[in-house]
Order: structure tokens, then sequence, then C-alpha cells
């Protein structure tokens, strides 16, 4: 007999023993190891402390509290965008600086060979200008936002910030460990879907995977940071970070309501079911190790940002080079695609080049940004662009963009596909192509019908 | 004389003692497992800015209920 | 069933969970309730030895690592953090399975020192499946800064296990762990775990159902946790029986041919 079988054989054996339901043995099993575990406890803890030393509830009170909760919860986001887009300014510049003066460098040593101009072009304007700009652009924000965010994350603030929302994520039909799922999405969105295995639901754990890119990760966020530093920022000179920030901060509560709409509307069609149960630990605030996890995060992040550029930004300048520089009659790949996009993508308040580059950006959400100052620049005058003065000079005055272009970047930027890393964890968790499809549909259309709103809205109240 | 009542009517800062927990499957296994057998002292300690959830001090660790789980267990207050 | 197991030697169920078998390697797994600083007692443990992965057919994190101490060689598991072993969730069924089938050299079970009552739970239960079982008392620094005083001595008589404390970010009590876990695996200290008492019905109950047990799996698995799992109709234990044990037996069989 196979021992399935005669285990079977056992178990019905063993109800007709014990006589009463298994819930019920249950409960008596649990009740006895808790009774043990308190009677040891009891025999071997003692505590000398006063009854006022509870520190976590005093602290919870002003955290959680119907006050103070949410402005708290803002301020923080607010202030961490504020710290990463003053501290980025700096490190910015010195590398732009740095990485350009090597590119000059190259261009000298191939003309000391007299290496033919392709070569020169596709090797050091495409794929080492392609791996610089990621770098100078994205590594400085990068390695500020993250270990920021991993500091309140080891202080124990996260549980509380899903205890906070919890309410919404219920009436969207969601499961409150959602805001801990979305908050590991600030990191990395593919990291964010794997951190979706904390909600034991199938039904919420999807909802959670297929909204996780409503939250814009560290490859978006500084494109959201440039952008807003240029536009929001210039405007009102002494208080400029700090406007930049608010608008960034707005931005992420808008991809909240976003994903807590979606989430609601999935539960109403694709995905019906009430919500599973929810229970959520608080867990003691600590003293995180803070040297420790500073110099851990940011190594992290360099090492991430310098893989993803040598893997994926550098490959992709390459070929938009070879696409900037191919003609087809008068026009070259890039500027004819361009073209054939841009009706569409004037509906949404961008350019044909805007939308090109976040299709071209697909491979990693890091690239679009330079993707696209690579096509401007490479069709125009060539410029150094080291620094943001620069980048509002080749938007505005050669790009012909205003607050209204930026702004439909801005939030196409936090609401289209999801990166290509991102699409293949959605996949291998989730074991389906239909649900990794549906997860790049959704905040696609969610993206297209936000810009074209905004877009036409703005102009019919003639705002511009 | 004390009263009974289910968890989530017992007011922040109080506590009580579980008297019985009225589920079955699963949900009754989590919440035991949680530690609300009967006999155990269970404190409110805080309520999210929206009210639900609450979170409650269950064996020296701090876990947050939402309505729904918390209007299971049967408890009785403290005197 | 039973002899063909204890040809092998090793545990070959080994291998089911991703871990490599060797002779002279000891598996170590990590049991322990989430947020008791598990982690980070894996990472002073292994330092930059580590690999991550999934469970095998699973989507929960596995991460392995190892180090050597006395010139013997230990591969680490960290299981998921939980807080019993009931297969309550896919978390759960994991670090369950990982003690019953791939029968760690030594399982450390990680306790959080600042609410050592709710953490004694997974303890005893943990307990239950397997003898060689090492109590580590960690965060014992926080518990210090909240006034609180653990006697280990005592927590040790009373489980009837080793129990050490330590403060893995500071790297304190570690020493006390490394020799506990080689003793143990060497079975230089042969830890006599002191069991949950249950309702004497239920202890009849389980009396009755041993021998049938021990005559199907016989000295494989616990027969009282056995027992317990049937009786309270655990079907998941069922199921991972036959995955483990009927792979077991083909792997037996293969190599007594070979």
């Amino acid at each position: 007999m196979s021992c399935r079988a005669s285990l079977g054989v056992l178990m019905k054996e063993a109800r007709e023993i014990i006589g009463i339901c298994q819930d019920e043995v249950r409960h008596s099993i649990v009740n006895s190891i808790y009774q043990s575990a308190e009677s040891i406890a009891a025999g071997t803890v003692s505590s000398k402390a006063g009854k006022n030393m509870d520190w976590d509830r005093r602290i919870d009170r002003v955290l959680t509290s119907p006050v103070w909760g949410f402005p708290i919860m803002f301020g923080m986001l607010t202030v961490i965008l504020w710290m990463t887009i003053t501290g980025a300014n700096i490190p910015s510049a010195i590398l732009a600086q740095g990485l350009f003066w090597i590119e000059e460098r190259l261009t000298e040593l191939f003309i000391a060979v007299g290496a033919p101009a392709w070569l020169h072009g596709f090797l050091v304007l495409g794929v080492y200008r392609g791996a610089a700009w990621v770098v100078s652009v994205m590594l400085p924000p990068m390695a500020i936002f993250f270990p920021l965010f991993t500091l309140l994350e080891d202080l124990g603030y996260l549980p509380r910030v899903a205890f906070n929302l919890d309410r919404f994520f219920k009436g969207a039909g969601a499961h409150g460990k959602q805001a801990l799922t979305m908050s590991m999405g600030f990191g990395c969105n593919a990291a964010g879907v794997i951190a979706c295995r904390i909600i034991d639901s199938p039904r919420e754990r999807l909802i959670a995977t297929l909204t996780n890119s409503f939250v814009p990760c560290n490859g978006r966020f500084p494109t959201l940071i440039a952008l807003a530093t240029v536009f929001v920022g210039s405007s009102a000179a002494s208080m400029s970070s700090a406007a930049a920030a608010l608008s960034v901060a707005g931005l992420v509560v808008f991809g909240i309501a976003i994903t807590l709409l979606i989430s609601w509307l999935l539960t109403k069609t694709l995905l019906k079911g009430i919500p599973s149960s929810f229970t959520l630990e608080l867990p003691p605030y600590r003293k995180p190790q803070i040297v420790q996890v500073i110099v851990r995060s940011v190594l992290d992040r360099i090492i991430f940002v310098l893989t993803r550029a040598v893997i994926i930004a550098a490959p992709a300048g390459g070929i938009v080079w070879i696409l900037a520089n191919t003609m087809i009659g008068d026009t070259s790949i890039l500027a004819a695609l361009a073209g054939w996009l841009d009706p569409f993508a004037r509906h949404l308040g961008l350019d044909g080049f805007i939308l090109l580059a976040f299709i071209l950006g697909l491979p990693a959400n890091e690239i679009v940004f330079p993707i696209l100052i690579m096509s401007y620049v490479s069709g125009g005058v060539m410029m150094e662009l080291d620094s943001l003065e620069a980048l509002r000079r080749l938007l505005v005055d050669q790009h012909g963009w205003t607050w209204l272009t930026a702004l439909c970047t801005m939030l196409f930027v936090l609401c289209h596909w999801p990166c290509g890393t991102t699409l293949f964890t959605i996949q291998r968790e989730q074991r389906s192509w239909y649900w990794m499809a549906v997860a790049a549909v959704i905040p696609t259309v969610v993206g297209i019908v936000v810009c074209i709103t905004v877009n036409y809205l703005v102009r019919a109240l003639g705002l511009i | 004389m004390a009263g009974s009542k289910t968890l989530n009517q017992l007011p922040v800062g109080s506590a009580a003692v579980v008297r019985r927990v009225n589920a079955g499957g699963i949900m009754q296994r989590r919440l035991l497992d949680l530690g609300l057998v009967p006999g155990t002292r269970v404190e409110a300690v805080g309520r999210s800015p929206l009210g639900d959830p609450i979170a409650y001090n269950i064996r020296g660790a701090v876990i947050a209920l939402r309505q729904e789980e918390s209007s299971l267990v049967l408890v009785e207050l403290e005197s | 069933m039973g002899l063909t197991y204890q040809s092998v030697g090793i545990p070959a169920t080994r291998e089911m969970f991703n871990v490599k078998v060797t002779d002279n390697r000891s598996v170590i797994a990590l049991a322990g309730n989430p947020n008791t600083g598990k982690s980070t007692l894996f990472n002073a443990l292994t330092g930059l030895r580590q690999h991550t992965g999934n469970w095998p057919g699973k989507t929960v994190l596995q991460s392995k690592g190892s180090f050597i101490y006395k010139g013997r060689e230990y591969t680490v598991v960290d299981l998921p953090g939980t807080y019993s072993l009931l297969a309550n969730s896919v978390e759960e069924q994991v670090a369950r399975d990982f003690i019953c089938f791939a029968k760690p050299d030594t399982t450390v079970v990680v306790v959080d020192a600042t609410c050592l009552e709710r953490n004694l739970n997974l303890v005893l239960q943990v307990m239950e499946i397997t003898e060689k079982v090492i109590v580590c008392v960690n965060l014992i620094d926080e518990a210090r800064r909240k006034k609180l005083n653990v006697d280990i001595q005592k927590l040790s008589e009373l489980l009837g296990i080793p129990a050490v404390a330590t403060a893995a970010c500071t790297g304190e009590g570690l020493p006390q762990l490394l020799d506990l876990i080689s003793q143990v695996v060497c079975g230089d200290l042969k830890p006599k775990p002191k069991l949950v008492h249950y309702s004497s019905e239920l202890e009849n109950a389980i009396s009755k159902l041993e021998p049938k047990i021990k005559e199907v799996l016989g000295a494989e698995l616990n027969s009282r946790w056995v027992a317990l799992r049937l009786l309270e109709g655990d079907k998941t234990l069922i199921e991972s029986l036959e995955k483990f044990y009927s792979q077991e037996m083909i792997k037996a069989t293969r190599e007594v041919l070979a």
C-alpha cells in the first residue's frame, strides 16, 4: 500500500479515536502550546521596567494619529525628495563634467589614430554617451534616495504606513500589505512585484502585482526630479528645490490614488472577490545601523546603476546613434519614426521623440530620458549637457517644451508600461503571459487617458 | 461585573481577556497562531487614522487587525 | 521504507530543497518569527558567502550561506520567518517541510528576547519535530535596554535544549552559538526537549495512533508529531510525505542498482 493511502486510512482512524471535530483539536493543541510558552516565559523573564517606559506606543500615537498620521507621511516623502534633489545637483554636475572630459579625450584619441567618423560616432557619441548620461543623471539621485528610504525601512516606519493606509486598500478591495509592496516599488518595481509574495491571497497578490508600476521606481525618480527642477524649480528661485520636491511628492500621491482606483476597478471586474483576512505586525522601532545601511545601499546602487549602464544603456545608446544617423532619403530613421509617432503623441501633450524614447526605453526606465536627450541632440547642434540650465535650453528653446509638455511627460513617466525586467518578473511570479500582458496594458491605457485629459483640459481652459 | 464584547468594540487603551474565537477553518488557524487563544489578555493600543484597522498588543507583539477579523473574537472586559 | 532511507546516510531529500549533499558538510536551519533579527544573524554567520534563489516549486525566497568553524564546513539555510509550523501558509509549509524532510543537522530557532513568550510557540513546535534544536535568544541588547532580564540557564533547563543569548548586530554571543552548533552537530551535546503535554483526551489518542504510524513510517518522522497532525486533519503533511518519500525511494533503489 502506498504511504499516502495508508496514512489516509490512519487519518480516518484518528478522527474516530478522537471523536471531536478537527477545528477543536487544533484549538486544543494551540492552547496547550501557548500555555507551556506562557509558563516557561514566566519562569525566565523578569522585568525591571516601569509602566511608562513604552516609547514605541508614544511614537505610534504620533505617527498614526488621525491628525498627524497623513501629514507626517507626506512630509517625510517630501523631505526625502528634497534631500535627494538638493543633494544630487552637485555630484551630478561633477560626474557630467568628468565624463564629458573623458569623452573629449576619447574623441581626440579617435582623431589621432585616424578612425572613421562612423566608428567614433557609434562608440563615443552612441555607446559611451548613452552610458555616461545614465550614470551622471541617474546615479546621484538613486544613491541618495535609496539609502534614505532603506533607513526608514530599518527604523520600522513602513509597517506604520501600511497601517495608516489600510482603510483605503480595504475600500478598494485590496490587501493592506499592498502598501508595503508599493514601498518596495519605490526602489524597483521588479522588487515590488517579488515583494507581493507577502500577500497570501492570490487575488489580492495579483492586484498588487498589476498596479505596482504606478509607484515611480528608482529608475524614474531622477527623470521626475530633473523635469521638476527645470520646470518648477526655476520659477521660484529661493524655494526652488522645495517646490520641485513638493511637486514630485504630489505626483507620488497621484500615483497612489491611481493605484487605489485601478485596484478598486479590478475587484469590480476582472478580479471579483471579498478582501481576505489581514493581519499586520507593527514591530518595535529599532535604531538602524546608520553608517552600515548607508554604505551598503550606496554601494548597492552604484553597482546597480553601473551594471545597467553597461548592459542596457550602452547598447541602447549605440542603437539610438545608428537610428539617428542612418538616413532614408533626407531624414534619419529616428526622425522618421518620431515623425510617424508625432501626431498621436501630440494628443498626449508629448511629441514624437518623447514617445519614441519611452518605447525605446522598454528595457529599463532609466534610459528613457538619456535616449530623449540623445535623439534631440543628435539631430541638431552638438552641445555639452552638463548643467540643468543647458537641459532647460535644449528642451524649451530648441524643442519648444512648455510646462504642459513637462507635466504630461511626468504623468507618462508615472503611468506607462513597466520596464522589461518588471514584465519578465511578473511573468515568472504569476507564471502567466496573460497577466503579464494585462500588467503592461493597464498602466499604458491609464497613461494615455490621463495625458489626453490633462492636455485638452489645460488647453480648453486657456491656461497655456 | 465585566461585560462580554467582541474585540473590535474594545476601547483603545483598555484590555480584555479572550473567551472564544467565532471562526472555523483557515481563519481560526490564523487567529490562533497570532496567540488569540482563550485566556489571553489583549490590549487595544492604537487606532489607525481612519479608525480601522486597530492595533492590539497580543502576547508582547503589536498586531493590527481589521474589523472583519477582530469582530470574530469574543472577549471579556477586565474589571 | 525506513531501511532504504537510512542506507543512503545523509538524507537525499536535501537535494530536493536545492541543498548540496556532501559527507563532510553539515546543514544548519535557521527558523524564527518575523522581526527577530534572523536575517542579521544569517548575515553575521555567513558574511558574503551567500546565495539566494527560490524554494523549489515555490515563489518563496530561499537564502543559503556557508561558514567554516573548527575545520568543518556548514551550510546555513535561512527558513522563511513564520509564527508557527502549522502549514497555514506557503512559508510555514516550506519551513516545516525542510525541518521534517531535509533533517538539518541542527535547527537554530531565533527568538526575540523582548517578546519571548510569543516566540516560544515556534520553539515548542520545532522541538516536536526534531531533537536537534538550539534556541538563540537574539536582540538581547534591546531587552537590556528595555530592562528585561532573560534567564538563559533556566530557559535551557525548562526547554531541555541548549540556549544562548545573542545580539547579532554587534556580534555578541556568536562564539557561544557557533560552539553550541558544533557540539550538537558532532553529537557531543544531545538536546533532550521537554515536550508540551496535551489534554488527556489528546494524549490517549496519540498513544493509540503512534504504533500504527511507526508501522508505516518507521523511524523516519517523530510519530508523536505525525499523530498530532493526523488528529487535526492536516492534509498538507500527507501530500509532502508522498512527494518527498516516493522520490526518496526511487533514488535509493537507483543507488542500490548502481
